[in-house]
Parts: structure tokens; sequence; C-alpha cells
């Protein structure tokens, strides 16, 4: 913008002005169109975060955390930052904006991935390899149970009402639905090989459940836990068994899912009304997880093996940049600050 | 990882001294039950945080039986290589913890019992009797020819033996059966992963050094055969046969003269190839041949079907599990035997029966895949019962890569590349 402007000099000092106004007040539309939130990557393998301002998209900081950090949330209140220090074997808690370390919570053996329940107060965190899912009140700092479930636990989801939460077994290819009022498993469906990331949509009338070795994502209705529909990908050109899904998001009013595909550096769009696949879109390689800003206007994903972020326009479906992290990004959260 | 000669033919080698420490034929009855709990957390949370399974009296129980054939080789060159007492069975250990405890869900438990024998008839006897009592899978580590002496031991009755340690090609080629499958990658599929490597680096010509065993002629034939298929050229064949004389008490002199005398004057080459299955001189070569230039085969680059320290795919997961159980690295026999009994427990989940011969026509079908840490579907070729998986290529310390190489490209699927193909195949009869 500012070289022609600069070019039309010549033609006249007022026709110069006016572009230049005009050009400010797009860029002022163009600021206030993206406000700025703060988006968190932990990097398996250098033990650190990354944060991302989501409307300069660039990292503006690298903090050094745990070992081997993968799953990260943040607490209702948005103060706390939680971090899986798989190798340390701890939950490290961050306060969210300094990054300061607040305190370590008790969490099992190599904690993987976690879901916070609604009410904001309960961790629940899966132990990979105990075959656990441990109950943790991040206030007390305390144990609360220790449910056993299947073979190396990883993906965990929970219904809106805080309810019925559900861990998926890598290897014994299960999604165990708990009962969060006695932690006792009501039910295990059965999925495809490699189940990793469940997710409730927002009206909480279905569980979605990845299968990374499988290849397919099982919808399950959570009231009768029967298997609505196998959702299976296909990419041209690409080898089937380079297709993986692990992570899945769904949008508030429930219209879309986005799923990661791993190793074949898709993320596949898919109407839920009809669970076909709109769009595959080309991101990073080896995507795993994925993050929404809260207004739900882009998605992040986390690209392990080219060290990246691709960041998705949802509503036009077009990857808009990849932004640079360090090795092996897994996890990612976006703060609404 | 101690042993560095984590190929699949070398895996004989390491019972060395098993014999001795199991004089006598030996059978350990490892119950599902107790693995089952060993595998529970015994705290008062789990106890109220009971799991939904099947109602007591409907437990239905799978027998697996480990038949490991005890061979007495002599000691490996280098002492780091001596093989763990456990090999193969802490895996096949770890896989009925795992089965028990998905099994406990749908009311399946899993059982292990250990037929150990260094006298090839009394093993075959001793696995039919435990088939007589109820077992209907086997998990072999033995010869190809007790392996053989056991398929026609279960002739006509609705057992399957799992071949997890033996490498031979004519099992699954000229002498395939119908009651076997193989979780070890062959010794074709092993060159193959390694050949795909090489072709990548463009090493492309061959210095093949084999040694006089049997086992050595065969595995020097599949490199052959690999050079063949992938383009790469063996430009000199050298058998070594002179003694070296085993270990060789520390002394380094006679060894430093004598391997660069054995590879002086050979056609211009890029690659050294050694065949020394049981490891009796190939460990000498690397950084002593003649001309400065790599090994490979069975000692230096080795093709594997596991690596102790493999990280991708989870795996961590599962190195760390095993090093929990065993107190030691996961060896490729480990991995072997965990396969096998781990796809007995997929069938069995997925078919949700536990009649053997449903069972058995599952994990043979074409609908079966296994998960297993290579980031890809495991599954049997219905051609020859081979276990189709990526083949790792590594160093002592380190994974350096996997094969199929990128650019290896199949129709079906890039598995394939390694072995005997469908169309290549001489075995009658296999049938899945």
């Amino acid at each position: 913008m500012d070289s022609t402007g600069h070019s039309r000099v010549t033609a006249g000092v007022t026709r110069h002005t006016s572009w230049f106004m005009i050009a400010l007040l797009a860029s002022l539309l163009v600021a206030t169109a993206a406000p700025a939130y703060t988006v968190y990557v932990t990097n398996e393998k250098d033990g650190t975060v990354s944060i991302i301002d989501s409307a300069k998209l660039e990292v503006v900081r690298t903090v050094k955390v745990g070992q081997r950090p993968r799953g990260i949330t943040l607490t209702k209140d948005h103060r706390w930052l939680l971090i899986c220090a798989s190798d340390d074997n701890a939950v490290l808690v961050y306060d969210a904006r300094t990054m300061e370390l607040v305190k370590s919570l008790p969490s099992g053996q190599d904690p993987e991935l976690f879901i916070l329940h609604p009410a904001g107060k309960l961790l629940y965190i899966a132990n990979e390899e105990d075959n656990l899912v441990t109950v943790v009140d991040i206030e007390k700092d305390s144990v609360l149970a220790e449910i056993p479930v299947g073979v190396e636990p990883e993906g965990m989801g929970i219904s809106p009402d805080g309810k019925v939460l559900v861990t998926t077994s890598e290897t014994t290819n299960m999604a165990h639905f708990i009962d969060t009022a006695t932690n006792t498993t009501i039910d295990n469906v059965l999925v495809d090989s490699r189940p990793r990331f469940a997710e409730f949509n927002a009206d909480g009338s279905q569980v979605w459940v990845s299968a990374e070795i499988g290849g397919t994502v099982t919808v399950i209705d959570a009231k009768t836990r029967a298997v609505i529909t196998k959702i299976a990908f296909k990419i041209p050109g690409m080898p089937l068994d380079a297709i993986q899904p692990v992570g899945v998001r769904i949008t508030k009013d429930g219209k879309r899912a986005f799923v990661a595909l791993g190793p074949s550096n898709r993320v596949a769009v898919i109407d839920t009304a009809t669970f076909k696949v709109e769009k595959y879109l080309l991101v990073g390689q080896r995507v795993w997880q994925l993050a929404f800003t809260p207004d739900e206007k882009l998605l992040f994903t986390t690209n392990g093996s080219s060290n990246d972020v691709s960041v998705i326009d949802v509503e036009k479906l077009r990857v808009v940049r990849s932004i640079k992290v360090g090795r092996y990004p897994w996890g990612v959260v976006v703060a609404p600050f | 990882m101690g042993r560095k000669s984590t190929t699949q033919p070398d895996r004989r080698h390491f019972c060395g001294g098993l014999a001795y420490l199991f004089p006598a034929a030996a059978v350990v009855l490892l119950t599902g039950a107790a693995s089952a709990l060993g595998q529970a957390p015994a705290t008062p949370a789990s106890q109220s945080g009971q799991t939904r399974a099947a109602p007591a009296g409907q437990i239905r129980r799978i027998a697996i039986v480990l038949a490991r054939e005890l061979r007495d080789l002599p000691p490996p060159l280098s002492p780091l290589d001596v093989r763990p007492p456990d090999d193969g069975v802490a895996g096949a250990r770890l896989a009925i913890n795992d089965n028990n405890t998905t099994g406990r869900f749908l009311g399946q438990e899993f059982t292990l019992a250990i037929v150990q024998s260094s006298n090839s008839a009394e093993l075959v006897a001793d696995t039919k009797k435990q088939v007589d009592a109820g077992a209907s899978f086997i998990v072999a580590d033995a010869s190809a020819q007790t392996l053989l002496a056991l398929s026609d031991a279960m002739k006509g009755r609705d057992a399957l033996i799992l071949n997890a340690g033996a490498s031979d090609d004519r099992l699954r080629e000229q002498d395939c059966r119908p009651n076997m499958v193989h979780t070890a990658p062959s010794r074709s599929m092993l060159a193959d992963g390694l050949a795909q490597y090489l072709r990548w680096k463009r090493w492309q010509r061959w210095f093949l050094v084999y040694g006089t065993e049997p086992d050595d002629k065969a595995f020097a034939d599949a490199l052959r055969r690999s050079a063949t298929r992938f383009g790469l050229k063996i430009v000199e064949e050298r058998q070594f046969s002179e003694d070296v004389g085993g270990r060789a008490e520390g002394g380094h002199e006679q060894i430093q003269e004598q391997i660069p005398a054995f590879t002086q004057r050979a056609s211009a080459y890029d690659v050294l190839m050694v065949a020394d299955e049981s490891s009796r001189f190939g460990e000498y070569f690397p950084y002593r041949t003649f001309d400065p230039r790599p090994v490979a085969g069975t000692q230096g680059l080795v093709a594997t079907s596991w690596h102790p320290a493999l990280e991708q795919w989870g795996a961590t997961q599962i190195q760390n599990r095993f090093r929990r159980l065993a107190n030691r690295p996961m060896e490729s026999l480990d991995y072997d035997a965990w396969v096998a009994v781990r796809a007995i427990g997929e069938a069995a989940t997925r078919s949700k029966t536990t009649a053997p011969a449903d069972l058995i026509a599952y994990l043979k079908s074409p609908t079966f895949e296994l998960a297993a840490f290579k980031g890809r579907k495991l599954s049997f070729r219905d051609w020859d019962g081979q276990l189709r998986q990526p083949i790792l290529i590594g160093t002592a310390k380190l994974p350096v890569s996997v094969s199929p190489q990128a650019g290896f490209l199949h129709q079906f699927t890039e598995l394939d590349t390694l072995g005997f193909d469908k169309p290549e195949t001489n075995c009658r009869a296999y049938a899945p």
C-alpha cells in the first residue's frame, strides 16, 4: 500500500491523502475484526510452551516447562494453565498471564491428556502407563479417585452437563463411559484401532471418537451408547494408512466438525448433519491437535513433524498462515485474552 | 540395547545358554486372572471404581501356549549381546496383561502356559498335551524343523501356530502350512527393508561376506534376491571361513590384521554386506575393513522388527511398560511374541467369540487389523500367513530409518514391497 501511495504523489496530494486514509481505515477494520487471543502450544521434544498472539499470528514468547509436555488446558476462570508434563509424572499449573509456575498437581504415572469438569474444580487425567483415569481436585491438590480403564488411556471428553466422562484406551480400542457421580464405568464401546480423542458436541447428544490406526471417526449416541455412524476418509493420491485421525473439534452451533488427520497432513471438515467430508485442508506435517479461538473464527493445528502450527480461517475454510514453534508441537489451547 | 544384532536371523544365537538355565522341560502357567489383577491398582478408589464386565460365570477363557525350543549356541562375540533368559517370554507376558485388561470389559480371560525344552520331540509332545487340555493358540520360538513337526502334530485340530522366532523363508514359501502364521518377519522382508534403505542412500555396490552356517547362506540368498529386486549390484562375494577363535579374551591384535587382509583387493564397492546370523565374526567387520566402508546386514546397520530405542508412534508407552515388567529393554523377539499374543486378543475382542475356529478365521481374515506401535495397521497376508509390518533399520543405539521407504510403490499396500508378494509366492498349502 505504501509504495502505491508514494508513486501517486505526483498525481496530487489530496489523492495521496485519501488513499492513505483508506489504507488506515482498512487496517483499523482488520484490527477490530481479529481480536487478540493468547494461543498456547506445548512442544513435546523441547519441553517448552510457545505463546502465540492470535492477532499478530506470531510467537511472542517461549517458556520452558516440564519434560515432554503434551496435554494442555485452561481453567474455567482462565487463571491457570494446566500442562501434562508426561516424563515428570506431574500436571504443572502456571499462571496463564505471567507463566509463573504456581504448583504441581499429583497426576499419576505418565499423564498425557486431561479434561476439566465444567464446574471447574475436578480434573480427569489419563494415565497412559497405568491404565487409569485419575481424578484430581485442582484446588485442594488431592487425588479423589482412580478409575481403572483399558490399556493406554488417552482421549478424554466430558458431557456439557459434566455427568459423563468418556476416555479412550489406545490398545484396548474402547471408549469407556464413566459416571462422574460414582466414578464407575457404565459402558464400554468398541471402536477402531488406537482411539486417541473423544469430543462431545455442544448439546451433549453425541460423542465423536477418532481412531488413529483404524483411520476412522466413530460417532456415538451419548445416551444409548449405540454407534450412529463411522466416518472414513479418502484423499486422492494418499495411501489409506497415512490417514490417521487424532484431534476432533466441533463448532458450538454443532454444524461442523474438524478432524486432524495426522501424517496425511490434512484437516477434514465434516458436515455434522450428513457426516460427509466437505473439504480437506492442507496443513503442516503430522497434524494432531486442534483448538478454536473463543469466537471460532480461527482454528489452530499442531503439526508435530514440521514443527509448526497452521492457522485455519474457519469461515472461509482456508489455511491462512503457518507459524514456526518448537520441536514436536503437541497440544494447543486458546485463552480469551 | 546390549544386543546390537537384533536381526531376526540372529535370534537363534541368543537362545544359547538357556539349556543350562532350564535343563529339563518345564511348564510354567501364568493365569490370566493373576495377570489381570496385577494390572489393576490396589487402591480403595479402584475397588469402588469397578468396571462393568460380564457377570461372573460368563468369563470365557482363551488358553495360549508359548513353546520355546532352547538351543545351545556358542556365546556371542560381545558380552553385551548375551541373550536375556526371558527373551520373548517377557513380550508374551506383557501382551497377556494387555489382553486381560481389555478382556475384563468383555468377560474374556487369557492364560499363558510356557512349555520349553531343548529336545524338539519333547517340546512337541508337551505342547500337544496343552492343546489336548484346551489351548488353541501356540506362540512358538523354535527352529523351522521343530515348527514343521509342531504343525504336523496339530493337524486336524482347531489350533493355530504363531511363529514368533523363525525367519526362514521356506516356512512362508514351499514349506508353508495352513495352521501357521508368522509374526516374525522373514529373512526376505528384513533384507528387502535394508536394501530399500541402501537404495535410497544410493549405496548400490555391495561387497557380500557370508559365513559357513546354513543360516548365513540363507541370509546371503535373501540379500541377493533383494539386490536383484531393487536394482543393487553385488560386485564381490566372499565366504568367511577363517577361524577367529571365538571371543578373543580382549586380544585385538590378530583381528586387526585379519579383517583388513580378508577384505582387501575387492572390486570398488559402497557398502560391505555381512551375513553372519549366529554372530561368529560379523561384529569384527565395522571399522576394520581394508577400505573405509560402512557395514550392514546381520551386524552394523541391521534390519529388525523392533528397536529398544524406538519412540515414535506411541512406542514410548510400550517400551516403558515392558521395562517395568521385565527390567530390561524390549528386543525384537519380545515384540514378535507380544504381537502374536495381542493378535489373538484383538481377534477375540473384535469377533466377540472365544470359539477357536471362529477366532482363527477372524485373525486370518482381511478384516483383521492390529495397532502395534509402528504407525500403521498390521495384518496377515492371505497367501502365506506372514504378518505385514514395517521393518526398522537401525544401529545399536538408535533406529536410523523405517522401511518401506518412500517411493517404493505397490498397488495395494507399500508394506507388501517387503518379502514375497502374492504374485511371487510358492506357498500352496496356506489358506486364510
